[in-house]
């Protein structure tokens, strides 16, 4: 029975080979190449070590820093209202029996759909001579002419947030109401029974009890708001101007734009950077409050 | 729970409302799919087309872009990369499911942060190893990736499955000569299979809607996956908007109608592993 021992061994071996060999080494690698000059143009020239520049060069660079700029900004404010949409429709989902069902099933579908389609759509219904946001903002008067949404810098950003925020609020809801549906119900009989109100019910039992599928919950749509790239690059390209040029969507047009690999490899680490950070902080927030 | 009868209709209105919003922009997608191109363009839109137009689903496969070969490509990388992840997934999940080892900790680790991982930060040394082995506009060359980041979800979901499994029966087949990789395959997968269709749902669903990495490794035209494929169709004047929804509804539809009629399990496993932890 000596050979068990190695049993768990070879069964993680497959999937610990491939993680390694195409997320983990190239991560390393990525580092590498940005020390470096690389760019694809000039192949003869080949790859150059320059210790440090592409970083120097990063923090002059007014279109980086642009990008960090929105792709904070783009985080920030998609995560909050995913938390606060998504906690109502979670508490929809748990108190409404008789719809659980229906608003389950209506969910699914932004959820399901392809990134890039769900832009794709939004696009279209933002357009300004024929988009039907256009025609019911104008229709019920709420703006006195057709507006150009992807045209202003922020109008194209309250679309292309509106977008993100429709797309994904349904992972918020679904895992919020896992979390929910833990929750013993003679917690709230008890609160009800002491004379508490509804919204003080929430806020110190139900929150402090959902703490820990909430963190979570943020943890991933942060990071995954963090990279995005899919939304933006079809509703607006990075414009008007670089007005929502996001950190991917740079990272991507100074790859396979200008070529230029080791500038490339040198945003890309910056955001590396930024999502091991992020990750710290709501590590130690999840840590810490879970030994009181 | 006592609730007055102003309360009910509010908390109605808030639902329907919800049910709306979900589901207005796909109906749309739909109903845009169906209208001609003189009624696309009308403002301010008809909100029924006047008539069914079905020539956008055939401009989809004859307006020059070979849509078809699309079609095919993300069949064949989506399920491709489900079934590999499937394997390779469900070794690791097994494991960490019946095993305490040394380094469980550091392999768990490593998956969460695989998950967390932003795509962009790997792309440059990927492009390049990809250019210098011969891996770009090859199914491979997407297949590899999609695998690595759906592995942490699908060994999170299977692990989760897997414990629920009684271990009653994987016993006695060790004590009838069983090796443990044949109570592996001839018990756990079986049983598990429930958790596996769950499983291959999601992984297939991520790799058929990913987008970066196939924008950037296969650009080769007969290469092309459906989500790079539909930024592709070319405007005379306008954006094709007609034939673009026509193919944004054939590569949704049966996503949509999949994850409906298996709406329960989806969202068991998407949420496995976060509430537990």
């Amino acid at each position: 029975m000596k050979s068990r021992t190695y049993l768990p061994y070879y069964f993680i071996a497959p999937a610990a080979i491939v993680i390694f060999g195409i997320a983990l080494y190239p991560i390393l690698h990525t580092f590498f190449i940005s020390l470096h000059q690389i760019n694809l143009k000039f192949p003869d020239l080949g790859m150059s070590f320059i210790w440090f520049e592409n970083y120097i060069r990063l923090f002059q660079d007014g279109r980086a820093m642009g990008a960090l700029f929105n792709t904070i900004f783009f985080t920030v404010s998609t995560v909050a209202l995913e938390l606060v949409f998504g906690m109502i429709i979670a508490i929809l989902m748990d108190r409404a029996l008789r719809f659980r069902g229906i608003l389950r099933a209506t969910v699914l579908i932004p959820w399901a759909m392809p990134t890039v389609v769900a832009a794709m759509l939004w696009r279209w219904m933002y357009n300004d001579q024929s988009g039907i946001i256009n025609a019911i903002l104008y229709g019920t008067g709420i703006i006195p002419e057709y507006i150009q949404f992807l045209a202003e810098p922020a109008l194209a950003w309250t679309a292309v947030i509106v977008t993100e925020v429709w797309k994904t609020t349904p992972f918020m809801a679904l895992l919020l109401l896992a979390g929910l549906q833990v929750i013993p119900r003679e917690v709230y009989e008890a609160s009800e029974i002491d004379g508490a109100s509804k919204v003080r019910t929430f806020f110190t039992i139900t929150l402090p009890l959902l703490r820990p599928v909430l963190l979570v919950a943020l943890l991933f749509r942060t990071l995954d708001a963090f990279r995005v790239f899919d939304v933006i690059f079809v509703m607006t390209g990075g414009g008007p101007g670089n007005a929502t040029e996001s950190l991917s969507l740079y990272t991507y047009k100074t790859m396979f734009g200008a070529l230029d690999f080791g500038y490339g490899s040198a945003l890309s680490v910056l955001t590396f950077v930024c999502v091991i950070i992020i990750s710290v902080l709501y590590i130690k927030f999840i840590g810490t409050r879970g030994q009181q | 729970m006592r609730s007055t009868r102003k309360g009910k209709i509010g908390f109605g209105i808030i639902v329907i409302v919800t049910v709306v919003l979900m589901v207005f922009p796909f109906v749309w997608q739909v109903i845009t799919s169906v209208k001609s191109p003189g009624e696309i363009f009308q403002a301010p839109p008809s909100i029924l087309p006047e008539q069914i137009y079905t020539q956008n689903y055939k401009d989809v496969f004859t307006a020059g872009v070979p849509f078809h070969w699309y079609l095919r490509n993300s069949l064949i990388i989506a399920g491709l990369t489900t079934i590999v992840c499937l394997i390779i997934g469900s070794f690791a999940a097994y494991v960490l499911a019946r095993f305490k080892f040394k380094g469980q900790a550091l392999f768990l680790g490593i998956l969460l942060a695989v998950a967390m991982f932003p795509q962009v930060a790997i792309i440059s040394p990927l492009f390049l190893f990809f250019r210098d082995i011969g891996l770009l506009n090859t199914y491979p060359g997407l297949i590899l990736p999609y695998t690595t980041f759906a592995l942490p979800l699908t060994i999170w979901i299977l692990t989760s499955f897997f414990r629920e499994l009684p271990t009653d029966l994987e016993d006695a087949a060790l004590i009838d000569g069983c090796s443990p990789f044949q109570s592996f395959y001839r018990i756990i997968v079986p049983l598990a299979a429930p958790g596996m269709v769950t499983t291959a749902i999601l992984v297939f669903i991520f790799a058929w809607n990913e987008f970066l990495f196939a924008l950037i490794f296969n650009t080769a035209n007969h290469m092309r996956t459906v989500t790079v494929g539909i930024t592709m169709f070319p405007g005379l004047h306008e954006v094709p908007w007609g034939t673009i929804f026509a193919a944004s509804t054939i590569i949704t539809l049966p996503l949509v109608l999949m994850v409906l009629i298996l709406q329960k399990r989806i969202v068991q496993g998407l949420t496995a592993g976060s509430v537990k932890g």
